[in-house]
């Protein structure tokens, strides 16, 4: 087993702190890094650089299936299957079964839009080189923290430990993963 | 069209002197807390030992829920004879119990949803107890359909399964409607529950000391980290979950009122019914979410959390929504008159005055006179005092279902069929029992899942504005 540096991490007291530190390291042109923090910080995504998130794209799909779905059962079911007369109403129509399409756009939906943000999360994910960092529990509780990852073309662990000082990043801390 | 030709050099001269008034807002987290006091604070519910209390509440719990289970086993056994369903009334408290719970659940959708599309950043302290309240109400709720059928083993007929008769639910029944309705609700406040946990499970995975608890936290929290790219996607399907909640908690409680409105039967085949049952269903709920939370606030001391801001704001909603369901009620009246219909006439003034109108009026007492009392603030003020008008809401709530449901089916079109109905001991054991049920799962949340959601709360605090809190 062999060990392989990931990063280097610094830890913020403060919500400025963090925000302004991002900002600073989306400047410096870094592509690799991330930030830790508490809670969804306000406009850290801007600071950070991040593009709008693609979650939207699997709602849309859950959603369309759902309502195709809710269609083809209805048609195939009460339409085509086994005609039923009820009420003198037509075999199959968009109209009277609508709400079976409505609640199946809303309930696959759903599901595409969780199922989204665990792609585009790349979650779950049970072991992560962060998780051996003593101090890590503390980006659940009060503490902000800003790693850049080794394998960023402008990383220098050297360089990029000053960097992080500059920035007012504490408890500057080198992270190995084992391979 | 006006021309503009202002600009700044002519503003009227009093403009700048004027100092617009500063309005206090009160704070959502009292006593400046830190982030490190309200993790400490929420996670401590549920790390520190069980308390004796809970194990009373439990064995209580599990006591009512028996009755539950006795009065289910009867039926099954038995039959649905042993309800006290009868020509003309065959619709009984089975369906008054399913609606009203169902009603309940919705107040946990609208903090979690509607009160998040309006950015109203006081639902983060209830949002996560009250969803956990609209999940065990709709379980509560799905007790009575399912054993209505009689058969109960035969229930998944109502789902378009294949089946060995070939064939297949009639989808232009509103009773079809319900079933997708109703399933979808419970799946999606599931998802959206669970979703928004995630964060939290995973501060209690870190701070887990015993290896279950690691296990238990750590497989639910799926490798959560905080990471700030995770959290753009997480806030993007947090507020997409928020988007699609809403329209669905409005429909669910329109085609529940479709069961009742689809009827030809006066008193029911109204179209006031989808908006006056939605206004009514979160009144409900927001009157069990006062209910529960304010005993909650003071066992665990939360009163830093859960502000007399936020049961300010609960009570004057109670107070709107039980005003649009008293406007409901004399709108349907009015209508009754005004559509000259002599059977919707009969039907509403027989509902005041005929066989039930003691209900009725426990109903209009509870409903719309009881909520009045929070135009003022001095019951907003008193604790004590907004638990007592929250019970009345509920109870009145039971009972506008009962009205409905019993009424309208008792004095139909044929004086001849007429009847009165009464519940049975089974009616009433199985529906007492519910209440057991509830409290059995929501014991259950208090002791293993955060209580309130920990990020939502810190977000709302000033040190979370990441352009300091001094301007």
């Amino acid at each position: 087993m062999s060990e392989k540096k990931y990063g280097i991490i610094a830890s913020f007291q403060t919500t400025p702190d963090v925000f302004h530190a991002s900002e600073k390291v989306r400047d410096a042109g870094f592509l690799y890094w991330d930030a830790f923090t508490p809670f969804p910080v306000h406009g850290l995504e801007h600071a950070m650089g991040q593009k709008r998130s693609k979650v939207p794209c699997f709602t849309l799909i859950g959603g369309l299936s759902g309502f195709v779905t809710g269609l083809i059962i209805v048609w195939y079911m009460n339409a085509h299957d086994y005609p039923l007369i009820v009420g003198g109403k037509p075999y199959f129509s968009p109209i009277f079964p609508f709400p079976v399409f409505y609640e199946l756009t809303i309930l696959l939906a759903a599901f595409g839009t969780l199922g989204g943000m665990f792609l585009t999360n790349l979650l779950p994910r049970y072991n992560h080189p962060l998780f051996d960092y003593k101090d890590f529990h503390k980006s659940g509780d009060d503490t902000f923290m800003i790693v850049i990852e080794s394998r960023d073309p402008k990383f220098d662990e050297d360089r990029t430990a000053e960097f992080m000082a500059e920035l007012g990043g504490s408890d500057i801390t080198v992270i190995t993963a084992k391979e | 069209m006006a021309v503009s030709t202002h600009n700044l050099d002519d503003t009227p001269e009093i403009l700048t002197r004027l100092e617009p008034v500063k309005i206090e807002t009160r704070p959502l987290v009292e006593n400046n807390r830190d982030f490190h006091w309200i993790t400490d604070k929420i996670c401590g519910i549920v790390e520190a030992d069980t308390p004796r209390w809970w194990w009373v509440c439990m064995v209580a719990a599990m006591g009512t829920a028996s009755f539950t289970l006795f009065g289910l086993v009867y039926l099954v056994s038995t039959g649905v004879g042993v309800w006290g369903l009868a020509n003309p009334v065959n619709w009984g408290w089975a369906i008054v119990n399913f609606v009203f719970w169902i009603g309940i659940g919705h107040a946990g959708t609208l903090i979690s949803a509607v009160l998040c599309l309006l950015k109203q950043p006081w639902r983060t302290s209830i949002n996560r107890a009250a969803e956990a309240m609209t999940i065990f109400a709709v379980v509560c709720a799905g007790i009575f359909p399912l054993f209505h059928v009689g058969r109960v083993w035969y229930a998944w007929f109502l789902f378009p399964l294949p089946n060995s008769n070939a064939i297949w639910p009639n989808f232009r029944s509103p009773l079809e409607w319900d079933v997708f309705a109703v399933s979808t609700y419970g799946t999606v406040s599931v998802l959206f529950w669970y979703m928004g946990m995630i964060p939290d499970l995973g501060v209690l995975r870190d701070r887990a000391k015993a290896k279950w608890r690691k296990y238990f936290y750590g497989v639910l929290a799926m490798g959560w980290r905080n990471s700030a790219r995770h959290w753009n996607n997480y806030e993007m399907a947090y507020l997409l979950l928020a988007g699609l909640s809403t329209p669905l908690v409005l429909s669910v409680h329109t085609i529940v009122s479709f069961d009742f409105a689809g009827a030809n039967l006066p008193g029911w085949h109204t179209t006031i019914f989808p908006p006056y049952f939605v206004a009514g269903a979160i009144f409900s709920g927001f009157g069990m979410v006062l209910t529960l939370m304010l005993p909650l606030r003071a066992v665990f001391g939360l009163h830093d959390l859960l502000t007399q801001n936020h049961i300010d704001n609960m009570c004057k909603i109670v107070l709107a929504t039980g005003t649009m369901v008293g406007y409901a009620y004399s709108m349907e009246f009015f209508i009754a008159w005004y559509g000259a219909n002599p059977f919707e006439v009969f039907a509403f003034v027989n509902r005041a005055f005929g066989q039930y109108a003691w209900a009725y009026w426990i109903m209009v007492g509870c409903n719309v006179i009881s909520p009045q009392l929070f135009w003022f603030s001095w019951i907003r003020n008193n604790t004590p005092l907004v638990w007592v008008i929250s019970i009345f809401v509920n109870i009145g709530m039971w009972f506008e279902r009962f009205v409905i449901t019993a009424t309208s089916l008792a004095n139909d079109f044929l004086p001849s069929s007429w009847g009165y109905y009464s519940p049975t001991v089974v009616d009433i054991f199985t529906f007492f029992g519910t209440f057991g049920l509830f409290s059995i799962l929501f014991l259950l949340f208090l002791r293993f899942l955060p209580l309130m959601p920990l990020a939502e709360v810190k977000h709302v605090i000033p040190a979370a504005d990441p352009h300091g809190h001094d301007h």
